[in-house]
């Protein structure tokens, strides 16, 4: 009986999945149907409006792209936009890990307040939070008063702007960061400590490398979250050309001389900065993930 | 090196995990703590460990007091249920670990470290994945990686938490013969903790059982299994029947049945459990001394001895029997059929 079925196993035709095809056969029903729909999704709010910002920025001649991109007021812009977006990722890469250690390893009176407040930058109209950390950082506001007294100032320089982004980047390093460090299992810093290791050396050769792809990740959003963002910059930064004028603000001037070619050729250079940053860190985590196996 | 602890407490809450224990673990030995969740096992390996830290009491290494000694200082080797290896490192990388963070002034060098992980990979037979991550790796594999993590520190004590609670059946027994093997190679003072008494049975030279935060008996595995100190040890070490009986003048009374009681010889009527293993019962199908009437109820062929359970009137449980396999062809057991069972060895506690 085992060799009949045996024998009528061997002489069975190939399976009919082994047909060759770029779509790998699923046993999830509606591959087609959600394909469709995510690129018909992606490419009405994605692709076509950038598509239309490059075409539109073609527009003109490539002497006159080159000189819109290459102005010294628009690449002072580029430099202060890059720089204090970069700079407010770094600063939320460090204390954001520090939030988010503080929320996950310790229990303490209010705990639940302070986690609920990490996420008030992505609700807060950026408008208002751009008014008030003007009014708590100028020479005369709450905190900038005391850096004054060491001539430090803050709103109205790129200091400022620095400071808006780094409050509307807050949440991004925290969140992307808090899932993995709960998840990380306090029996490995256990082991690492019966191994004789220090308590700076297990923190900087066990958890470090461990948060390190989600840190990663957190900096990459709250830096290119800051990249693009204008509402709560405008107020704190004093919007002086060549100094506090971030490229947005440019690409807003422009947009209200009706200067549209020169606004989208300003926002193309925005976004293949951004997309080669962003595809940069993505390869950084990418290849940190591999060695974690995720 | 020996270990002995002495007066230990610890309260989680109002949870007590240990209550006054006191114990010494020779040098040399593999000794199992033995005991059902909650009952302090684990909490006495971690405060042996130092990862956890006694309310009171203390422990002492070798006779000098360790109880304040931090778990970096202490050298033990501990081994964690989930391995606990650090994933985004290799095995080799893991199994160094203990080495590479040592100060500057003790630490090996480069090619001495080399070579002992490459030992310690070859005494757990893993050589071959010094490359791979953790992650590629099957549980047993993990788990034999974290022990040679461990001994890479040449620690003076191994200590190791229900080290084969998370791995199927069939590794687990291969791992637990294995880590047999290796205790005698390596002769280094050991203590495990397991909930599964076969597992403490097969590997263990001295077993602790715990119970409710409190050593109830400790002793050789033979020791344990044939003369338990207490009822929780005779029930919590393999299976048993459990009958409620009076004693009276040496004998254990059951209803009309009787067991024999010599060591209650001088009590007069006091209530007392009755135990009597499965395999200490003879079945026979003629009428005996001594011999309860039963009918059978169900029988198990699945395995190396016949499992029957057998309905009696002494109470309403049944009765477990196990025989050897070759009884099926001289006894009818076929579903109620009568039979007598013959208890050769009980075991009778008098009841507080």
């Amino acid at each position: 009986m085992s060799e009949i079925t045996a024998t009528a196993l061997a002489s069975a035709p190939p399976y009919p999945s082994a047909k060759k095809g770029w779509v790998k056969k699923s046993v999830l029903p509606g591959f087609g149907l959600s394909l469709g729909l995510a690129a018909l999704y992606a490419s009405l709010i994605v692709f076509i409006p950038l598509a239309g910002l490059v075409l539109k920025a073609l527009e003109l001649s490539l002497p006159e792209l080159w000189a819109v991109i290459s102005n010294p007021r628009a690449l002072a812009s580029y430099r202060l936009t890059f720089g204090a977006a970069f700079t407010a990722a770094g600063i939320n890469l460090f204390f954001g890990l520090i939030v988010a250690w503080v929320l996950v390893r310790y229990d303490f009176f209010g705990k639940r307040v302070i986690d609920a407040l990490v996420d008030l930058p992505f609700a807060l109209p950026t408008a208002v939070a751009g008014i008030a950390l003007t009014a708590l950082y100028t020479t005369k506001g709450w905190v900038g008063q005391w850096f004054w007294l060491a001539d430090i100032k803050i709103a109205y320089t790129w200091l400022g702007v620095t400071v808006a982004l780094t409050f509307i980047g807050l949440p991004f390093v925290v969140r992307t960061v808090q899932p993995v460090l709960a998840d990380l299992e306090s029996e490995v810093e256990e082991a690492a400590a019966s191994l004789g290791a220090s308590r700076w050396q297990t923190f900087s050769r066990v958890l470090l490398p461990a948060l390190l792809p989600s840190l990663l990740t957190g900096f990459a959003l709250a830096f290119a979250r800051a990249i693009g963002e204008y509402g709560s910059v405008v107020f704190i930064s004093g919007n002086m050309p060549y100094k506090t004028e971030i490229t947005p603000l440019l690409i807003m001037t422009k947009l209200e001389q009706f200067d549209y070619a020169g606004a989208a050729a300003l926002g193309t250079v925005m976004l293949v900065f951004s997309f080669v940053l962003l595809l940069l860190i993505n390869l950084l985590q990418h290849w940190s993930h591999k060695r974690t196996g995720g | 090196m020996s270990i002995q602890v002495r007066n230990l407490h610890k309260h989680f809450g109002s949870f007590t995990a240990l209550n006054n224990v006191s114990l010494d673990f020779p040098t040399g030995e593999l000794v199992a703590l033995l005991g059902p969740s909650g009952c302090g096992k684990t909490t006495l390996l971690r405060i042996i460990a130092g990862l956890e830290n006694p309310d009171a009491g203390s422990v002492l290494f070798h006779g000098e007091d360790a109880t304040n000694v931090h778990v970096r200082e202490r050298n033990v080797g501990f081994v964690f249920q989930h391995y606990a290896l650090f994933r985004h490192m290799t095995v080799f990388d893991n199994v160094a670990f203990g080495l590479t963070v040592r100060p500057k002034e003790t630490r090996p060098t480069k090619e001495f470290i080399n070579k002992r992980v490459h030992e310690l990979l070859e005494l757990v037979q893993l050589d071959w994945l010094a490359d791979r991550y953790p992650h590629q790796l099957s549980g047993g594999q993990r788990q034999r990686i974290a022990l040679a993590r461990a001994l890479a520190v040449e620690p003076k004590v191994l200590l190791l938490d229900e080290p084969f609670g998370a791995l199927d059946a069939k590794v687990r027994k291969d791992l637990r013969r294995w880590l047999r093997r290796l205790h005698d190679e390596l002769h280094i003072t050991s203590i495990f903790v397991t909930h599964d008494q076969e597992e403490a049975m097969e590997v263990a030279d001295k077993i602790v059982v715990l119970n409710k935060g409190q050593i109830e008996q400790i002793g050789t595995p033979d020791d344990i299994y044939n003369n338990p100190a207490s009822p929780f040890v005779y029930d919590f070490i393999g299976q048993v029947n459990l009958f409620h009986s009076r004693v009276n003048n040496g004998w254990a009374h059951i209803g009309d049945y009787k067991l024999p009681a010599p060591e209650h010889n001088g009590i007069d009527d006091h209530a007392a459990i009755a135990y009597v293993r499965p395999h200490d019962i003879e079945l026979s199908e003629q009428a005996s001394d001594g011999a309860i009437a039963a009918q059978v109820a169900h029988v198990s062929t699945a395995g190396s001895v016949l499992r029957i359970e057998l309905q009696h009137q002494l109470n309403s449980d049944v009765l477990h029997v196990e025989l050897p396999r070759a009884q099926e062809r001289s006894l009818n057991l076929s579903v109620g059929a009568k039979v007598f069972a013959r208890p050769t060895i009980s075991k009778i506690f008098l009841q507080k």
